[in-house]
């Protein structure tokens, strides 16, 4: 193992804003980080030990405790138990013999749930050893526990068990435009760089991530600050649940979103960039790699790029499992080798940002908008859309439709007409822009796509009048606890208190001052937190609460007063230790006191 | 002309680089804090210093003065907040102050009196945590770490040593130890370390001193903490 992590540092240079890239390569190598890993780490990349368990306890993809020689994971979005999922839990689970969250005895086999994998429109789908599988049925996992039964390596398993769609239904502007790789970067030397700035100004275009910052601005302001050296990043953590966008753009259309990256780099001064991918998109990363070789033996990346003495590169690095590294802040912390946690704002990314230099941090989408709009000008694209949301929003559209896949609509387009492409029928409501967006009954399918009404990051899952709001909003509100950073008391404790309160209700237990209690709750956590995260993981319940008052109070118990405190729960492990199987005795006992005296005890009562 | 702000109608003079929280101080206006300490890089990380700024909550500890800036920060909904943010740190570990040697020079405790807090709130996790008494001098009861970060401050910033660190993610952050074992008795901290003696709540505790200075004769059992807080890190300030 020691040459295995000297060879591994010096391939990363002895930099310790690499300490993920490496940490992953020996969690891929070994099921985990072992001890005498650490320690060599720390003497290798001079950080303390603390930090390296710090990163490896934060990222969801890397562990203490050795994992199966296959890790298998099962993507755990709301799209995915819709399918199926939980069933097919269950068939795996027996199939292999290994229960959810453990390790087979035998080593050979983990088993456990992922956060959203960003295969919504292929699911149920799942990772082993971080590649992604979709489609999955029982036939398939038949086959699996079969070739992990074999132990095959992973290479030797049969393609289609990796197979990723992109599913593109309706192309438009964008997703329709030819491409000559290089075009922009030409066109940005013959028209100038302040001119071509100009251009993506009078664009209009807005971050595609979907806060919505002007581009031209965030360009601008970067390229205003005096530094030795700018950088470009792309946000390629897709982690919103039912978002898949990127991932076609990234598969489909690399050329475009590396052009969009170097694009700005002429503008704003930078001559490194970086695209940081989801750990869940490994399959992307090869491919990627030969893009960026490909453009570099081109002479459209590296020194003297097309010859005017512009010198500019991209570095791939990979995420490991955490939602929160898709805010930009945490993305940069994420980059810089260090758990990815939210900075404090100001200073912003444009003025100090990755390694505390300006930076711009950008979507895929917006950096393959900003290529196009280089070649053919702000206005082919600003004649499209609506007054304030320019051009076209591309959608990851899933749950209850026929067609699941990619959309391109100009901006303004109604939720009705992108459901009747879809052929979603019997539609109950939609999650637009994801958990973190807000939920539409269908009484507003003639709300509109656009900054100023429904704005959205592309997340766009449907559902059906089968469905259960509060199913659904159980699923979101597990996750913001799931991924929440821990870095501030109202997100870290409140997104837990949440889970706690909702799952009271969500089961049976609510009584009438719950929902009170679950909206207030809400609140706090909403105006206290410290990042997006946070300040949007009420949001499900908030929008729900909001349209469906009626579906949360039929679930509440006819009583004034229900605890939150499970007695018998609690008592579990006293009897077990005093060797008692009589769950519920203490209910009897309550019952027994009411036959002989009328009344309960003073305790029941509490 | 010094430049100023605003803080619930006072005009409070800044300097430049000064945070809001920095100015405040000050000028003699106590924001409740746990996570910051004038002396350490501001945190905001434990969001009781919530004020609102212009119209939006912004952390007092981070959050830079500008010229003009309208601050709200001793209003009813402000500290109703704080209040509940108080509980959620008192539910998430295992907080019983009544056999807690540092109760009365507990900051938590202190806030919580002075923000009139009379019960939990929340349902309680019951969190699982440990008790480290390996060291000789000094010990952990995780059950009350708070994860301000100052003693992690403090070790790297004024004790260059790094006995610290926070791991985990959401509610399974938690404070680890700088050694091979992970436990305190294996790290070079010493009992003059800053670290030490830093800690706002319980939870690094130096050993044999807990009851030299009897309940009841307590810095918060006589003293509110905005008053305690105030006098120390305004004088703080000036060294």
């Amino acid at each position: 193992m020691k040459q295995f992590i000297q060879d591994l540092v010096t391939k990363n240079h002895y930099k310790s804003t690499h300490l993920l890239q490496v940490l992953r390569d020996v969690q891929t190598r070994y099921h985990f980080i072992p001890e005498g890993a650490i320690t060599q780490l720390t003497e290798l990349l001079n950080v303390p030990r603390t930090q390296i368990i710090g990163v490896i306890e934060f990222y969801s993809f890397l562990h203490l405790h050795r994992q199966g020689h296959y890790e298998l994971l099962i993507s755990d979005s709301i799209t995915d138990h819709m399918l199926g999922k939980h069933e097919l839990m269950a068939y795996l689970s027996e199939k292999l013999n290994v229960g959810i969250g453990k390790v087979r005895e035998d080593g050979l086999v983990s088993l456990d749930n992922t956060s959203c994998s960003g295969m919504c429109d292929q699911g149920p789908a799942g990772l082993v050893n971080g590649h992604a599988l979709t489609r999955l049925d029982k036939s398939k996992i038949d086959t699996i526990a079969e070739l992990i039964n074999q132990e095959k390596p992973l290479d030797e398993w049969p393609t289609e068990l990796f197979a990723v769609a992109d599913n593109i239904y309706k192309p438009d502007l964008l997703l329709n435009s030819q491409f000559t790789p290089g075009a922009a970067i030409k066109a940005v030397f013959e028209r100038g760089i302040d001119a071509t700035l100009a251009q993506i100004n009078e664009s209009g275009l807005r971050g595609r991530g979907g806060a919505g910052f002007k581009t031209a601005m965030k360009w601008q302001f970067c390229k205003e600050e005096a530094s030795d050296q700018h950088y470009v990043i792309c946000n390629a953590d897709e982690g919103e649940p039912g978002t898949f966008k990127d991932r076609i753009l990234l598969n489909s259309y690399a050329d475009q979103v590396f052009e969009g990256m170097t694009v700005c780099a002429t503008i704003i001064g930078a001559t490194e960039g970086y695209l940081y991918l989801r750990g869940e998109y490994l399959h992307l990363h090869e491919p990627l790699l030969a893009v960026l070789q490909q453009r570099r033996d081109a002479g459209l990346l590296g020194k003297n790029i097309l010859g005017q003495n512009f010198d500019f590169d991209i570095h791939i690095h990979l995420g490991a499992g955490a939602y929160i590294c898709g805010e930009e802040s945490a993305l940069i912390e994420s980059l810089e080798g260090k758990a990815g946690i939210p900075r404090n704002r100001p200073p912003y990314p444009v003025t100090s940002g990755y390694m505390n230099k300006p930076t711009v941090v950008n979507n895929v989408e917006t950096f393959m908008a900003a290529a196009n709009i280089a070649i053919n000008g702000g206005a082919w694209f600003a004649n499209i859309g609506t007054e304030k949301s320019k051009g076209t929003k591309i959608l990851s559209i899933c749950g209850d439709c026929a067609k699941p896949g990619i959309y391109e609509y100009p901006f303004g387009t109604t939720v009705r007409e992108i459901l009747k492409d879809c052929q979603a029928e019997d539609v109950f409501g939609i999650q637009i822009g994801g958990p973190s967006g807000l939920f539409i009954s269908n009484q507003e399918l003639d709300r509109k796509l656009a900054f100023e009404d429904l704005a959205t990051g592309g997340s766009f899952i449907i559902f059906n009048n089968t469905r259960n709001v509060l199913d659904i909003v159980y699923n979101f509100t597990h996750f913001f606890a799931h991924e929440s950073c821990g870095f501030c008391t109202p997100c870290r404790v409140g997104t837990s208190l949440l889970k706690k309160q909702l799952d009271k209700i969500h089961d049976g237990h609510g009584s009438a001052g719950d929902i009170v209690a679950l909206e207030e709750l809400c609140q706090l956590v909403k105006n206290n937190s410290h990042c997006g995260l946070g300040q949007t993981a009420a949001n499900p319940i908030l929008t729900t609460l909001e349209r469906y008052p009626d579906l949360y109070e039929n679930q509440l118990k006819n009583i004034s007063y229900e605890p939150g405190f499970d007695l018998d729960g609690s008592l579990a492990t006293a009897r077990r230790m005093a060797n008692r199987n009589d769950a519920a005795a203490h209910l009897e006992q309550i019952e027994d006191e009411l036959a002989t005296h009328g009344t309960t005890s003073p305790g029941a009562q509490a | 002309m010094s430049k100023t702000i605003t803080i619930d109608g006072q005009v409070v003079p800044f300097e430049d680089g000064q945070t809001i929280m920095d100015a405040a101080t000050a000028a003699g206006v106590y924001i409740p804090h746990l996570c910051h300490h004038p002396e350490y890089t501001p945190h905001g990380s434990c969001k009781l210093c919530t004020v609102k700024v212009n119209g939006r909550n912004c952390s007092a500890c981070t959050f830079p003065a500008l010229e003009g800036q309208e601050v709200l920060n001793d209003t009813p909904d402000l500290n109703a907040d704080r209040q509940k943010i108080t509980q959620m740190l008192f539910v998430e570990g295992n907080h019983f102050c009544p056999s807690c040697e540092k109760t009365g020079n507990c900051q938590l405790q202190g806030l919580a009196y002075h923000l009139n807090m009379l019960d939990n709130h929340f349902p309680h996790f019951y969190a699982t945590r440990q008790v480290d008494a390996s060291h000789p001098e000094v010990m952990i009861d995780h059950n009350r770490c708070i994860f301000c970060t100052l003693c992690v401050r403090a070790s790297h910033e004024t004790d260059g040593k790094d006995v610290f660190g926070i791991s985990g993610r959401g509610l399974n952050k938690h404070l680890i130890i700088n050694s091979p074992s992970g436990e305190l008795k294996d790290t070079d901290i010493s009992i003059d370390d800053a670290a030490v003696h830093i800690c706002p709540t319980g939870a690094i505790l130096i050993k044999r001193t807990g009851y030299q200075i009897p309940i009841g004769q307590r810095i918060y059992d006589h003293q509110q903490i905005d008053q305690v807080s105030l006098a120390r890190e305004h004088h703080q300030d000036e060294q």
